[in-house]
């Protein structure tokens, strides 16, 4: 089944077409990698899926139901959740904090049982803790629940932002460069994480530079080049495939000429 | 919250209730004033410090729920202390017809937006909007709380009703900083797209802070009301919003006994040199800008929240 579908979707930054007329879809239960040079718009058409940007054209289908129009929150709400390429976490509070940030949507809590602690709102509150320290351990932080988040690793914070995305309870995950300033040990971590996580019935989307990764973790990519889909296929098709050959090489090319 | 911090609270009101027992009655006045401000910019707190939105007008909520207990006193003889409640409705939705617009601006910009509108709610009273608001000269008149059939008439009195609400206003505001509303307010502070992008609706919860801590405000301005008996536009002007900004920002955005010490350093200390009373400000705007250089984050900043891991750990 089709749990997400993207349906000539366009974006324009002023006079830059940074997504021309992109179509894909991805299988429930996959691991699906968008790749592409860099300023390809992968990064955009992230931003678009979660709302934080609105297409110029085209649609967005989440399980059916179109997402175009809706705020980002709501998006969350609905399933999606995701990490940043710069990572984005509240630094000055603890990783338990942070994960539990992504509890919110899943509570029900309002102004007044907040402000007389009821026992319902804290029962509430009890539940999302536990849950906050079970999303911990799940991507191997429950060591680190008391640290501030700007005092973890760099490969540690992107981990902590994969487990505030966990603890919204999500469909389908979106991945922004997860492995980005990862070592050679943590990416291989991350790779096992990715593989738990999809046999939890997780749906992933991820964006990689590091090949290793995608070609072992993902079952299926679409690679953009210049805002537009050149390939999209199982990785063994696409590491054979002339057009996406070209467009790496020529970007290698591109760096050498500078 | 930590129990030794509830300890602190329950001395610290302790020690406070038995202050008038010492103290003369100017005194006891300097407390009522201290515990008003205080109360002011708990409230102000919510949306200064919590939500970090730059927000410069709160005298203007503290007004719209002054005049709503004047107005409806003096018309309609309503006792004072029944109308808190509306005057606590009436500037929360002042706050949410005038916040909606603008919560989206983003620091300096709300603040000059803020501080238009605190300038606009001065104008109007003094023009005597809708005729109602008696000018200038403001509204006198106002008859004295009631509780149980005691009048309060004294400070003292006043004192008890004022630091009553002033615990009240502790007790609840450290139980929402520690709840799904609060840590919301706080995520949208650090970082606003990462917290809408992990489920929360920002605009919403900024939204609620505006009309929570104006409804507060609102509040205050009944218990003001009552204790003056005659309120005019210039006890609300940016001078007063400026002050109670001070005392968040001075002791320390976003923590309740942070906002404690701002108040009596703002509202208190300058009574200890009356002598020097012209120069009050301009000790003050230094004073300001020693701190925002050496010490931006306040005197007493909040200390990042630490949850006991084991007692969770326990949870199934
Ligand atoms: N908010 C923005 N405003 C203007 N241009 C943008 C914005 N975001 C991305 N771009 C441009 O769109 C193109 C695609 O960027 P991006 O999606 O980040 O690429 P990728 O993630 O593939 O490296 C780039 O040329 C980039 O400069
Ligand atoms: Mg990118």
């Amino acid at each position: 089944m089709t749990i997400l579908r993207l349906d000539h979707v366009n974006k324009r930054f002023g006079g830059l077409v940074a997504v021309d007329r992109v179509s894909f879809a991805v299988e429930e239960g996959s691991v699906v990698g968008l790749i592409g040079p860099n300023g390809a718009g992968k990064t955009t058409v992230f931003n678009l899926i979660t709302g934080n940007y609105k297409p110029d054209g085209g649609d967005i289908f989440f399980q059916e139901r179109s997402i175009r129009s809706k705020p980002p929150h709501q998006i969350v709400a609905l399933g999606v959740a995701r990490t940043f390429q710069t990572i984005r976490l509240f630094q000055n509070m603890t990783a338990l904090e942070n994960v539990l940030a992504g509890c919110h949507c899943r509570m029900r809590s309002g102004l007044f049982s907040s402000l007389l602690h009821t026992p319902a709102q804290r029962r509430e509150e009890r539940q999302a803790l536990r849950q906050s320290l079970d999303a911990l351990s799940f991507v191997g932080l429950e060591e680190s629940a008391a640290q501030l988040a700007k005092n973890l690793s760099y490969g540690n914070q992107r981990l902590l932002e994969i487990a505030r995305a966990l603890a919204t309870q999500p469909r389908l995950l979106i991945l922004d460069e997860p492995a980005g300033g990862m070592n050679e040990q943590e990416t291989q971590e991350l790779i096992q994480l990715i593989k738990r996580m999809r046999e939890q019935g997780l749906t992933i989307l991820l964006i990689e530079h590091d090949m290793k990764l995608v070609m072992k973790a993902c079952d299926y990519l679409v690679v953009i080049e210049y805002g537009g889909k050149i390939a999209e296929g199982t990785p063994a098709e696409i590491q054979k495939n002339p057009k996406v050959i070209e467009a790496y090489l020529g970007a290698d090319t591109d760096e050498d000429d500078y | 919250m930590k129990n030794r911090t509830w300890l602190a609270y329950v001395v610290f009101f302790a020690v406070l209730a038995a202050a008038p027992l010492l103290l003369g009655r100017y005194w006891v006045d300097v407390l009522n004033n201290v515990g008003l401000y205080l109360i002011l910019a708990l409230s102000l707190n919510v949306i200064l410090g919590y939500a970090g939105m730059f927000h410069m007008g709160h005298a203007a909520f503290y007004a719209v729920g002054a005049y709503t207990t004047a107005i409806i006193n003096t018309h309609y003889g309503v006792p004072v202390l029944w109308v808190l409640p509306v005057s606590g409705l009436a500037a929360a939705l002042f706050a949410l017809v005038v916040a909606r617009p603008i919560i989206h601006l983003r620091g300096d910009y709300l603040l000059i937006v803020t501080i238009g509108m605190v300038e606009i709610v001065r104008i109007a009273l003094i023009n005597n909007v809708f005729g109602l608001t008696g000018g200038a000269n403001g509204i006198f008149g106002i008859s004295r709380p009631e509780i149980f059939g005691f009048r309060l008439t004294q400070p003292v009195h006043f004192f008890y009703l004022i630091w009553s609400f002033a615990a009240l206003t502790v007790l609840l505001f450290s139980l929402l900083e520690n709840s799904r509303f609060g840590r919301a307010l706080k995520y949208l502070k650090e970082d606003e797209v990462a917290a809408e992008g992990s489920g929360i609706h920002t605009a919403r919860y900024k939204l609620a802070a505006f009309v929570l801590g104006a409804g507060w405000a609102g509040m205050c301005g009944t218990i003001f009301a009552a204790q003056m008996t005659i309120i005019s536009p210039e006890s609300f002007n940016f001078l007063e919003s400026v002050r109670l900004f001070m005392i968040v920002i001075l002791g320390g955005a976003g923590n309740i006994p942070g906002v404690i010490l701002g108040s009596f350093l703002v509202m208190g200390l300058p009574e200890l040199f009356r002598d020097f009373a012209d120069a009050r400000l301009l000790i003050f705007g230094l004073a300001l800008m020693v701190m925002m250089i050496v010490r931006p984050q306040g005197l007493l900043p909040p200390r990042p929240r630490k949850h006991n891991l084991d007692s969770i750990r326990e949870l199934s």
